[in-house]
Parts: structure tokens; C-alpha cells; sequence
């Protein structure tokens, strides 16, 4: 078949395995959600969406305010504060802060700002240890693979293939069985954790108002890492602030809802700062790095609802490109309709790279339609592909008709009727010959043409009158 | 899901124009023939504006912003005046009363746009919201399921239709499973994707065929061409209707079944 495009490829290439679990995870997720949020809060789901993402967008216009108060409010917590304009700088306060505290052990938790700044690679780079703790990101870091998706890692993996995995590392003979594969995962971790140095994790929310940072996980590995270690450090991306601690709820109320269909995760951490003198364990150091890396790029330009994210997956999980595609396909850290917007954004000057992204869906809206905070994803895509448009990145127009030739007909009317009536043509040029047209054989590789009949109805019409 | 469609008035009058839209223009005269024949037996006068051709939706989607705007100008000149602009599609009616919005956003005759999109209505929203009709007097003795067109989400159309259709005597409106997935259609998507483009489209003619239909019933052509296509290379004879052919034939089941 005639492809174009490097996700039409990768999704021809995709392991049908793969993909049929990528699209039952998906499925499923989907229709959890859609019970929970109609049972829980019915037809006010929609006004809870809203409500969500006018806070997120708030947030966002006022966003150098809200975060010189949350910078206040942390330093008053005995929190550390730094700010990373770029992943380097993010990955070298960590590399300080560990170098200044004789630390070599580090425990991380689930974080997708930590995958954007590449910083388990970097920290092993540099001599240190970093381990995942969340089974799916350690899942991950055995194969020396890649997250495809921002909720569900390894989502594209199966038991069987993590079975061999851990055969391999020398975490038991082979045996797939899901329990006894968290089990081991679980046993090995613990050591870890134990002689951990630094807990590192990511943020859901920060309050401005309190410094508070709500960290969501199932597995409790969060807060697992920062019980022994003496220092932790969270990594925030910007965009994370919520004005005040009372708008957390509606955030709780909506993320895991919409994530997972659970109506709270398991653990939900509120962190104010390091160890009181009062308090027996807890870290005794605790640094909040809030990372830029764009971000604030992507708040000047047309696409800044983008940043109300609060990366729950909802989209990855109802998009039909997703599910065929897998999130591999998207070539970045964040996949699907989030990625397709916010991976080129955050590529800065190598947009064009990923300028193909945003041409990857039919506009079909089901993203903007489950989004927790309203964004109206198919509007950012659309502003994008007229960005890669703009700037001339060819390999992004790859099978897409030139547009010259058609606006011309169809500003001038007596021109375009001609074409109506030379269109029947088609009715008589065989398969063949209409398969040297690119696009017409792309479209019919798996679809036939319906008989043309251009101009019938305008004669129809006319006869009425 | 959030509202799209703009704040528009209750039309006084009865007289509109139509938007025929360039697949029918090409392909399904019988969904336009269709269209002008419902809206007349509800009492609308139906003018069309010959100089017409296409919504600017394709240059839209594919980028080409320049162009797209070019022919919503072309759209706005030849639909210049007050009456309601009904269209027999969900898609362009949406391009021109959400999506010229967004292309005319930094533009100086944005109001011009503005105007044009608060008058546009897709054909069953007007039916429905428009002119305040619940029900549809007719007979169709046929399983029927309805394909939720991707961009009829966020306005009225979609419950509008299977309300229309769900009124209608003896009509059979299927469930269709995941409604809310695409047929994979997407305009230029359908053949600069044409791999993924396929997939959707497979695994979406299987939720509507798993009812047994006599028919597939959608408010928007693009998605027609695609699932009939699919169909037809997969050498079935299920057809793909529009809406509106399914009222038009209801009435006329009924007109037979009253003279008899």
C-alpha cells in the first residue's frame, strides 16, 4: 500500500499483538471513565471540565505571579527552590545536589518531565545509580525501551515478554504470571529503596498558596522513596501550579476519573516541605526544581492551552490513531493528541522534525471531548499544520493534495461547474490509470470510488425553478 | 463535551439558502435532491445561490490557511444576507461556524465571518432546533444505524437526527457500539494516512454492521464516501444514506401507505 507518512508507516510495521493491546487497555479505560464520571457527577461532567480548565488557564495567564508565591511559600516550607530553564540545567542541580550531599542512590518515581529531560540516562552517565521504581517505568529501564504511553508505560508489552525480561536480568526463572512478576519486581525494589540517598519525583499539582505538592501513584512508590532517603527533590514542570488548595479538589476529583476511572488513586501524597524536627522520618532535605524547557515558548505562542495538561491520558486512550498507531509512532516523549501538539512546541527550533505529528488525525475531536481540562486539541493541531504550512516542512505535506489548483476553482465559479462536468471522466478512466494519481491510489488501496455525477444536481435544481 | 455552535436566533422566516456542499455537487445529488425536498414539505423556501462551491474545509485541514480563506471568502460573498444558510452536512457546516472562526481569527473582516457562521446551521439541527420540529411523519420498515459523524460533536445535530429518525414509524435505529470513534475518514487524512485511515474505518464497519442494518444512516457524505467505499471494495451491498433521504423516503412510504 502507498504510504507517505512516518506514523502511516510505523502503524503498517506495529506488531498486531501490540496493537490489539494498545487498543483493549484503551477501550477499556474508556468506558471505565465514561461509568465512574456519569455515575459520580453525571451531567455535570461537562461543567467540571470546564470549570477545570478555566482554572488551568488562569493559572496560566498569571503564571510569573503564582509561581514568585509559590517559590515564597516553599522557601518558608524549608524547601529548596531552583529554577531550570532547559533539561541540562534540571539534570545538573540534581547531579549538585547529590554531589553536595556524598549521594549516589537514587529512587525515582513515575514522572514524565523526567523522561522529557532524559535524566535516569544521565544520571547513570555521570556514575550515579537511578532506579525506577514504578514496575512499569522498571519494566522499561531493564529493556532499555521506552514509555508508549504517559499513563500506561508498557502499555505495548505483554506478560510474556516481561517474563523473559526478568529471566534475563536474574529476577527468577521464567514464570509470566502477573503477581508473582510484581512479586520479584517488588522484592528487588525494596532494596533499593532501603539504601537509597535521594527520593526523585515528578508533581500532579503544586499550590501557590501552600507550597502543597500532590503526587498521585498506585503503587505507593512515591511515597516509599521518601521515607528512608535524606533528600528529596521534585522536578516541576511550570505549568503544574493551581492557584489554591482549594482547587486542588476539583483537579482530585477529575484526573484519576478520567485516567484510569478510579475516583481516587491509591496513594495521594500532599508534600509541604522536608522532615520537621518533630517528625521521625521523611527526608531531611526537600528541593522543588521548576523546570522550563520551553514552556514558556509554548505560553507565547498560539497553542497555550496546551499547558493545562494535567496528563491523564484520557486522549492517548479514546484516539483512533492512537489505538492503531500505538506511541511509539509519535517519535517523542509524549504521544498521542497531547504529544501530536506539545512534543513539536516543546521541540523549539526543531519543530520541523516533528512537523508531520499534527497531521496525523482526522480531526475527529474525541480528545477535546474527554479532556479533563478542556483543551481543544483538534484547534492546536490545526493551528500547527498551518504553522508547518507557514514555514515550508515538506516532509509534514507528504501526501497531502496541493491546495493551489482547488482554491482557484473554487473561488470562480463558472470554472469550477466546467470541472463538474469533465469530472465524469473518471467514471471511464480505469484503475489503472487513476492509480498514477498518488492520492488516488492511496485512496483506492482499500476503498473504491462512488459514480461521479457532478453537476446533476445544479441541472436538477434548475429544472424546478 | 463543550458547545461549538455560536449563539444564533430562532430564524423568522422560512426562507433559506443551501449550501449543497461539493461532494453532493460531485457525487450524491440524490442526498441534496433530498434535502431541498424535506425542507420544502416543511414549509421552507429553498434558494440556491448558483456561484457556490465548497466550504474552504480541505485547504483548512490540509494547512493551507491562505487558501482556505480565499474560498470562506468566496462562501461569504455568495451567501451574503440574512436568511439561515442550511447545510446537508455536519462537517461543513461546522467548517464555517467553528473552523472559519478559527482561520479568520487575526483577520481584519473577522465580523464578516462572524456573521456568516451565526446564520449556518447543519440540515437536522435547523429541523430540530431551528424550526422546533419533534417528530418526523413517516413510515421506513428498515434497521437503520446512525454513524455520529465526528463533527457533529460539540453541537446539536447528532441527537437532533436520531431523534428525527427514532420518531419515524417502524424504523429500526440500531446500537452502534464506541459511537463516539471515527470512521477514519478526515478529509486529506484519508490519503496522506491512507494505512491508519483504513484501520479506523474497518474496525468502525464492524460496530455498525454488528446489528445486522439494512441501511447506514450519516449526516455527513465525507464519512459516506469512506464507509461506502470500504463497503464496496469489500463487494457488500449495504448503502450509506443521508439523513435526509431516509426522512424524504419516510414521507413518501407514508403518502403511499395514506393513498392506499
Amino acid at each position: 500500500m502507498k504510504t507517505f507518512q512516518q506514523i502511516d508507516i510505523a502503524t503498517q510495521e506495529l506488531d498486531p499483538e501490540v496493537r490489539a493491546s494498545v487498543y483493549k487497555t484503551g477501550k477499556l479505560k474508556i468506558e471505565t471513565r465514561q461509568k465512574v464520571l456519569a455515575r459520580d457527577f453525571g451531567s455535570r461532567t461537562d461543567k467540571i471540565r470546564e470549570t477545570a480548565g478555566l482554572i488551568k488557564q488562569h493559572t496560566l495567564e498569571h503564571l510569573d505571579q503564582y509561581l514568585e508565591q509559590a517559590e515564597r511559600v516553599l522557601i518558608k516550607n524549608g524547601v529548596k527552590v531552583h529554577f531550570a530553564a532547559d533539561a541540562k540545567r534540571a539534570n545538573d542541580i540534581v547531579f549538585d545536589i547529590m554531589r553536595c550531599n556524598n549521594a549516589t542512590k537514587v529512587v525515582k518515581s513515575k514522572s514524565m518531565v523526567s523522561e522529557e529531560i532524559g535524566l535516569v540516562p544521565y544520571l547513570e552517565s555521570n556514575g550515579m545509580e537511578a532506579v525506577e521504581t514504578d514496575l512499569g517505568e522498571f519494566i522499561i529501564q531493564i529493556d532499555d525501551d521506552h514509555p508508549s504511553h504517559i499513563v500506561s508505560p508498557i502499555i505495548h508489552k505483554n506478560r510474556r515478554q516481561i517474563a523473559k525480561s526478568f529471566e534475563r536480568e536474574g529476577l527468577g526463572d521464567y514464570n509470566d504470571d502477573p503477581s508473582v512478576i510484581t512479586r520479584r519486581a517488588r522484592k528487588h525494589l525494596r532494596n533499593k529503596f532501603m539504601l537509597a540517598d535521594v527520593g526523585i519525583t515528578g508533581a500532579n499539582l503544586v499550590s501557590a498558596e501552600s507550597g502543597r505538592i500532590v503526587l498521585l501513584t498506585n503503587e505507593g512508590n512515591a511515597r516509599f522513596s521518601m521515607a528512608p532517603a535524606r533528600i528529596h527533590i521534585a522536578i516541576v514542570g511550570v505549568e503544574k501550579l493551581v492557584p489554591r488548595d482549594r482547587d486542588l479538589a476539583v483537579f482530585l476529583n477529575i484526573l484519576t476519573r478520567s485516567s484510569t476511572g478510579q475516583q481516587l488513586t491509591v496513594y495521594t501524597e500532599f508534600i509541604c516541605g522536608p522532615r520537621n524536627p518533630g517528625q521521625k522520618n521523611g527526608p531531611e532535605q526537600m528541593h522543588v526544581i521548576f523546570l522550563d524547557n520551553k514552556r514558556t515558548e509554548v505560553l507565547a505562542s498560539e497553542c497555550r492551552e496546551i499547558l493545562r495538561c494535567i496528563r491523564c491520558g484520557a486522549c492517548l486512550n479514546v484516539c483512533p490513531v492512537y489505538r492503531q498507531a500505538g506511541g511509539h509512532a509519535y517519535r517523542s516523549v509524549y504521544p498521542g493528541p497531547l504529544g501530536a501538539v506539545l512534543s513539536p512546541l516543546l521541540a523549539g527550533e526543531q519543530f520541523p522534525q516533528l512537523a508531520d505529528l499534527p497531521k496525523a488525525s482526522s480531526l475527529c475531536g474525541a480528545c477535546h471531548e474527554v479532556c479533563p481540562v478542556n483543551i481543544p486539541i483538534p484547534d492546536l493541531l490545526l493551528r500547527l499544520r498551518n504553522k508547518g504550512k507557514e514555514m515550508g516542512v515538506a516532509h509534514a505535506q507528504k501526501g497531502t493534495p496541493d491546495m493551489t489548483a482547488w482554491s482557484l476553482l473554487a473561488t470562480h465559479p463558472t470554472a469550477w461547474n466546467t470541472a463538474l462536468q469533465l469530472g465524469h471522466a473518471m467514471n471511464y478512466t480505469p484503475e489503472s490509470i487513476l492509480n498514477s494519481i498518488p492520492s488516488a491510489s492511496a485512496w483506492l488501496s482499500s476503498r473504491s470510488l462512488p459514480e461521479f455525477r457532478g453537476g446533476q444536481f445544479r441541472k436538477w435544481m434548475k429544472k424546478r425553478k | 463535551m463543550t458547545s461549538i455552535t455560536p449563539q444564533r436566533q430562532i430564524p423568522a422566516s422560512k426562507r433559506v439558502l443551501l449550501m449543497a456542499t461539493c461532494l453532493c455537487d460531485a457525487f450524491f445529488d440524490s442526498a441534496a435532491k433530498a434535502t431541498v425536498e424535506i425542507l420544502e414539505s416543511v414549509g421552507c423556501e429553498v434558494l440556491f445561490p448558483d456561484g457556490q462551491t465548497c466550504c474552504g474545509q480541505p485547504a483548512f485541514n490540509a494547512g493551507d490557511w491562505v487558501a482556505s480563506r480565499k474560498v470562506i471568502r468566496h462562501f461569504a460573498k455568495v451567501f451574503a444576507g440574512n436568511e439561515p444558510i442550511v447545510v446537508p452536512s455536519g462537517s461543513c457546516a461546522a467548517m464555517i461556524f467553528h473552523g472559519a472562526l478559527l482561520a479568520f481569527e487575526n483577520e481584519s473582516d473577522k465580523a464578516t465571518i462572524q456573521a456568516l457562521a451565526n446564520r449556518t446551521w447543519e440540515l437536522t439541527d435547523y429541523l430540530v432546533n431551528g424550526l422546533g420540529i419533534k417528530e418526523w411523519k413517516g413510515i421506513f420498515p428498515h434497521r437503520v444505524a446512525f454513524h455520529r459523524s465526528c463533527h457533529t460533536r460539540g453541537t446539536g445535530s447528532a441527537d437532533a437526527a436520531q431523534q428525527l429518525l427514532q420518531s419515524i414509524r417502524n424504523l429500526d435505529l440500531l446500537t452502534v457500539g464506541e459511537a463516539e470513534q471515527c470512521c477514519g475518514f478526515g478529509g486529506t487524512f484519508s490519503v496522506s494516512f491512507p494505512v491508519l485511515s483504513q484501520k479506523i474505518g474497518e474496525l468502525k464497519l464492524q460496530h455498525l454492521t454488528e446489528n445486522k442494518p439494512d441501511y447506514l444512516a450519516s449526516l455527513d457524505l465525507g464519512c459516506g464516501i469512506h464507509i461506502g467505499g470500504l463497503l464496496a471494495k469489500q463487494a457488500s451491498s449495504l448503502q450509506v444514506l443521508h439523513v435526509a433521504q431516509i426522512l424524504r423516503d419516510a414521507q413518501l412510504n407514508n403518502q403511499r401507505f395514506i393513498t392506499q
